[in-house]
């Protein structure tokens, strides 16, 4: 029997304590107000002498500029312009107006296309020149037709301020959200593995088995906190993380309104209830016939449990797909992928994957697992490698077949990505793909214990950051840091995650002992 | 050249093998070589052969295959002609890396995999008209071989051959080189 030492579970309550106290600072500190927005809009608009302020200015002179050119010409005067720098000079406006058109509900898609259309007319103005002027200046004057005024202009103002403010509210939620999210996949992968150990008959794992079930009881707890986390941002927050939520945005967004039929809190909540239920049913039934095996004289529970796996997969590839649309995807209600189910996937599966192999070292370290050999840790190591490879197969899939094709709708997604995230975005595949493919391709070094749990902190916090870049672009746009908020959730939930799943491992004895494949694996070895 | 003798000790089994193995190593014989029809697992640690390094040269290939690909593509698709196919942007190899990165998977694979059959055989000396290295048919259905070096007393070594549990022993005198 496994016995939870106090002092870890002291360092366990402290990481709790000291991330519920960084998550408390963060809701504090993140409700400003519109002056104190304003007066920071400005300050950085000095400080850079560029980003915002430069752009208000700037937009106005291009604005009036571009106004005395169309009255000069006429309306009819529009199509006739054709040169290469009045497209690129609308452009330039409509990138501009970028910062005053956004409303909170559709920054990220407006920025993104605009960025896109003005990057293409840009690269290729000679081919596309007339289409994407034509489209451009219709975006650029919208209903206003020539009429845009001083008090426009202010209106403008007013609507980023708030737009800014509602990016930094909108912060220490989606700090929660994001590890809260990233412990509860974990787990979630665990399970899934757990479910492929019996259902494929594996000889090599069920010393491990015992260890995954301890994962896995993070999973209940941690999903009800995920869904929990997701209404409140939309009852008690103000729509924080799925703007999908407030009804004044779905009144002006046809996009969303098309969409309500699966989009609503209601069956928001019965879906994520059916998912959780789901998923716990399994989790609790298998972790019974588990031990219940120990003391059977026959294989009536293994056999059962089996049945159940086999089930228990059908039902998880479904929910877990749908979980991603619900949970990831909604944030940016306006995009959809169809393989993001699998991409979701992935990175739970590699992370659940990582972390049964550092709890089983960290176990063995102490002696808890003394027929563990560097056989099992070196099959952990290779689906760890394997995994890695797999999630970077998936994630690539999807980014190129999303830039190649480069449809406006679709490709906002990379867009406010590339533009804003560069460094997650870029630092998470070398986290993710390049540096577990040379570290953890030799065979020797996935033998090693450190060099395992090495590789494994780097992946885990490479599958934190892309669940970052899942949900913050939507969120908080370009007003990411990871800093106190961010920090503390994972502190917080790490605690909890650390907490949990050593104390269930305390209640059973981390040895099966009458599993069919125990022998197998005892003396597992290649 | 000098005659030289060595012994064929056959076998049926392959764990009689195995331990045969074992027991002349551990008496401090040379095995030349052993025949046997199928993969037997832990001979080569058995005999104290070195691991292999091919999949090191696998790693080098790949690399090489990767850096054909990149200098490939670079050349045509960015410095020799760079024209604008379809509003891709080939102003510089990054900016339209996505699109190359299939063919750079592919030929990291075609490298790695093909050099490395081909270091396979130019090591293990296989091509397709070579002369059979066969000292008895049988080796290839259902009998194993050892081949041990003369060393001292013949009697000895056939009487220990014996005991391991050879089904037939004998020595082979070979002059022609």
């Amino acid at each position: 029997m496994y016995t939870f030492s106090s002092r870890f579970r002291t360092v366990a309550i402290v990481l709790m304590i000291v991330g519920a106290i960084g998550v408390i600072y963060g809701f504090l500190t993140s409700h400003k107000s519109f002056e104190e927005v304003e007066t920071m809009l400005e300050a950085e608009a000095s400080e850079h002498g560029g980003g915002h302020g430069e752009n208000t200015t700037h937009m106005t002179d291009v604005h009036t500029d571009d106004h005395i050119n169309d009255h000069s010409e006429g309306v009819e005067g529009e199509n006739a312009r054709s040169e290469q720098e009045q497209s690129l000079e609308s452009s330039k406006v409509e990138q501009s107006d970028m910062y005053i058109d956004e409303t909170s509900a559709d920054y990220g898609r407006s920025q993104s296309e605009v960025d896109i259309e003005a990057g293409d007319s840009e690269m290729n103005s000679e081919a596309t020149n007339d289409e994407s002027q034509g489209l451009l200046e219709s975006q650029a004057h919208g209903d206003d037709g020539h009429s845009v005024s001083v008090e426009d202009h202010a209106m403008d103002h007013e609507e980023h301020v708030e737009h800014v403010q509602h990016q930094i509210a909108n912060r220490p939620w989606s700090a929660l959200y994001v590890a809260a999210f990233f412990f509860m996949m974990i787990s979630l992968g665990v399970l899934a593995f757990y479910a492929i150990q019996y259902a494929a008959q594996a000889g090599w794992s069920p010393l491990l088995l015992r260890v995954m079930e301890g994962i896995t009881a993070y999973l209940l707890p941690g999903a009800l906190i995920v869904l929990g986390i997701a209404v409140l941002s939309g009852t008690v927050g103000h729509y924080n993380i799925f703007i999908w939520m407030d009804p004044e945005v779905v009144a002006n967004d046809e996009i969303i309104q098309n969409k309500s039929g699966f989009l609503n809190l209601p069956w928001f909540i019965i879906r994520g209830l059916i998912f959780i239920t789901g998923w716990s049913l399994y989790r609790h039934f298998s972790r019974k016939y588990s031990i219940a095996q120990d003391t059977a004289d026959d294989n009536k529970y293994f056999i059962k449990s089996f049945r159940i796996s086999a089930a228990f997969l059908v039902f998880y590839i479904y929910t877990e797909s749908m979980m991603s649309w619900d949970w990831i995807m909604s944030v940016d209600p306006h995009w959809f992928s169809t393989l993001f189910g699998w991409y979701v996937f992935a990175s739970m599966f590699v992370s659940g994957i990582t972390v049964i192999a550092m709890v089983t070292m960290y176990l063995r370290s102490r002696g808890f697992l003394p027929l563990v050999n560097d056989s099992h840790l070196h099959d952990l190591a290779k689906f760890m490698f394997a995994f890695s490879i797999f999630w970077t197969y998936l994630w690539f899939s999807q980014f190129m077949l999303i830039w190649y094709a480069n449809i406006p709708e679709e490709v906002t997604y990379f867009v406010t990505r590339f533009t804003d995230y560069k460094i997650p975005f870029l630092g998470m595949i070398v986290m993710n793909f390049i540096f577990p493919i040379l570290v953890l391709m030799n065979r020797d070094y996935k033998r090693i214990p450190w060099f395992v749990v090495m590789a494994g902190l780097v992946i885990l916090i490479g599958h934190y950051i892309d669940i970052f870049n899942m949900i913050m672009p939507a969120t908080v746009g370009d007003r990411w840091y990871i800093g106190i908020p961010e920090i503390s959730s994972i502190l917080l939930f790490g605690g909890l995650f650390i907490f949990i799943v050593f104390t269930a491992l305390t209640k059973a004895p981390l040895t099966m002992k009458r599993n069919p494949f125990i022998k197998e694996s005892e003396h597992f070895h290649f | 050249m000098e005659t030289s003798k060595v012994i064929h000790a056959l076998y049926t089994d392959d764990d009689v093998l195995m331990s045969a193995v074992k027991r002349l190593k551990a008496e401090r014989y040379h095995i030349e070589e052993v025949y046997t029809p199928f993969p037997v697992h832990g001979l080569d640690i058995a005999m104290g052969l070195a691991p292999t390094r091919i999949a090191i040269a696998s790693f080098i290939y790949g690399c090489i295959g990767l850096t054909v690909a990149t200098i490939m593509m670079k050349y045509i698709m960015i410095d020799d002609w760079p024209q604008n196919i379809g509003g891709k942007p080939s102003f510089s190899y990054i900016q339209n890396m996505p699109a190359f990165v299939p063919i750079m998977f592919e030929l990291t694979v075609f490298f790695a995999a093909h050099l490395m059959v081909i270091t396979f055989y130019l090591r293990s000396r296989m091509w397709p008209f070579k002369k059979a290295e066969n000292p008895d048919v049988r080796t290839t259905d259902d009998h194993f071989l050892i081949e041990v070096a003369v060393r001292g007393n013949e009697d000895d070594m056939f009487k220990l051959l014996k005991e391991t549990g050879a089904v037939e022993v004998s020595l082979i005198t070979n002059d022609e080189h």
